[in-house]
């Protein structure tokens, strides 16, 4: 007899692709807060007081 | 607030699939569609990444509004069957999920376009989102059957929200791009609820067709038509599009308005003329007008932003009429 308790196998797969679908987001989210800040920053970078 | 039970109760397990359904990829799919023709058009030099960030903030925002609108209209999804598969009404996603993804994404694609582009585009879109998720579906669509014509001011605006992503501003012709949507999405609407009626009026919507009858929707129809399509001549006189774009919106324009005269001769709407099943184009005879209608608004919509945004990227020159 099987656990209440326990996932399914259903519900682990669909947890899997839950949290891959949001690893993959935030990576992306990450990645294009970096490169619009390079494009952003562009040659100013070094125009600043040091 | 009225919530179905089916709110707290899940069946499945909800997959990734029933996260992107929530932000209604379709409807995301057109706003792109418009928003990258306004931003094309404003004719303003914008880095691609940048460029291609707006998009994806115009996208993700249009997204939110779709989240929060399946997590406040579950009630009435459930009862309709277009949308009672969606997946809050179905049960595989809990209401406060989609709530809490909608205002995630909301701030999310607000401040990226600020920070990315300029507060005018971002302040366009908070709006834009607000104007969907509060003035029409919290508020209009349950309580006048004139919803969608002022609702349609959300739909209508990513042209506009494009073009301040470019330029930084929103000039007469940004808002043209605004007003053929605006003046299309009744006509439009109302003739696909002239054959789902049935279903609205099940759910409690003020449609048109459900408060003031089939006649009286077929006529503001051809009113409406009367009025839109004359709009969509103006880019050519404004400096927005070219020969072939007024060539393009003559010759739909003159069928819409043949469609629309039809439509309004017809019995559409009327006792019998419901939809057979869950397809948005087969209906049964009586309704045929109104299909053809519905069926050409969105072939016309689509080629006017279409040519538009040929003539801008090819760089073929635009007609200023008055001139």
């Amino acid at each position: 007899m099987s656990d209440p308790g326990r996932e399914s196998e259903v519900e682990t797969k669909a947890r899997r692709g839950r949290n891959i679908a949001l690893a993959l987001g935030l990576v992306l989210f990450v990645i294009l807060i970096f490169v619009v800040t390079i494009i952003r920053l562009g040659g100013n970078v070094a125009n600043r007081p040091l | 607030m009225a919530m179905s039970e089916a709110l707290t109760t899940t069946r499945a397990p909800a997959r990734w699939q029933d996260y992107l359904q929530l932000l209604k990829p379709r409807v995301m799919s057109l706003v792109v569609f418009t928003g990258l023709t306004g931003l094309v058009c404003a004719g303003h030099a914008v880095n691609p990444v940048l460029g291609a960030v707006a998009i994806l903030c115009i996208a993700v925002g249009a997204g939110a509004s779709g989240a929060l609108n399946m997590w406040y209209d579950a009630d009435i999804d459930a009862k309709m069957r277009r949308t009672r598969g969606r997946p809050v009404p179905a049960g595989r996603v809990q209401g406060a999920d989609s709530l809490a993804l909608g205002v995630v994404l909301s701030m999310f694609s607000v401040m990226l376009m600020g920070m990315a582009l300029n507060w005018l585009a971002a302040g366009l879109l908070a709006f834009t989102i607000l104007f969907y998720a509060v003035v029409y579906t919290m508020w209009l669509k349950r309580w006048t059957a004139q919803n969608i014509v002022i609702g349609g001011l959300a739909g209508a605006l990513p042209p506009v929200i494009g073009w301040a992503a470019a330029t930084g501003s929103a000039p007469l012709n940004a808002w043209l791009l605004c007003a053929i949507i605006f003046m299309w999405t009744p006509p439009h609407f109302w003739a696909l609820s002239l054959y789902t009626s049935e279903d609205y009026e099940k759910a409690g919507v003020p449609m048109m067709p459900v408060v003031a009858g089939a006649k009286s929707t077929r006529k503001q129809i051809l009113i409406y038509s009367l009025l839109f399509t004359p709009i969509c001549l103006l880019p050519a006189v404004t400096g927005l599009g070219g020969t072939l774009y007024l060539g393009v919106a003559a010759l739909g324009g003159l069928v819409f308005l043949i469609l629309a005269v039809r439509l309004s001769r017809s019995h559409a709407g009327e006792a019998g003329g419901q939809r057979n099943d869950d397809g948005l184009y087969d209906v049964r005879a009586g309704a045929r007008d109104a299909r053809n209608l519905f069926a050409f608004s969105i072939l016309y919509l689509t080629l006017l932003f279409a040519t538009l945004l040929g003539e801008h990227l090819m760089g073929l020159p635009a007609l200023e009429l008055l001139r």
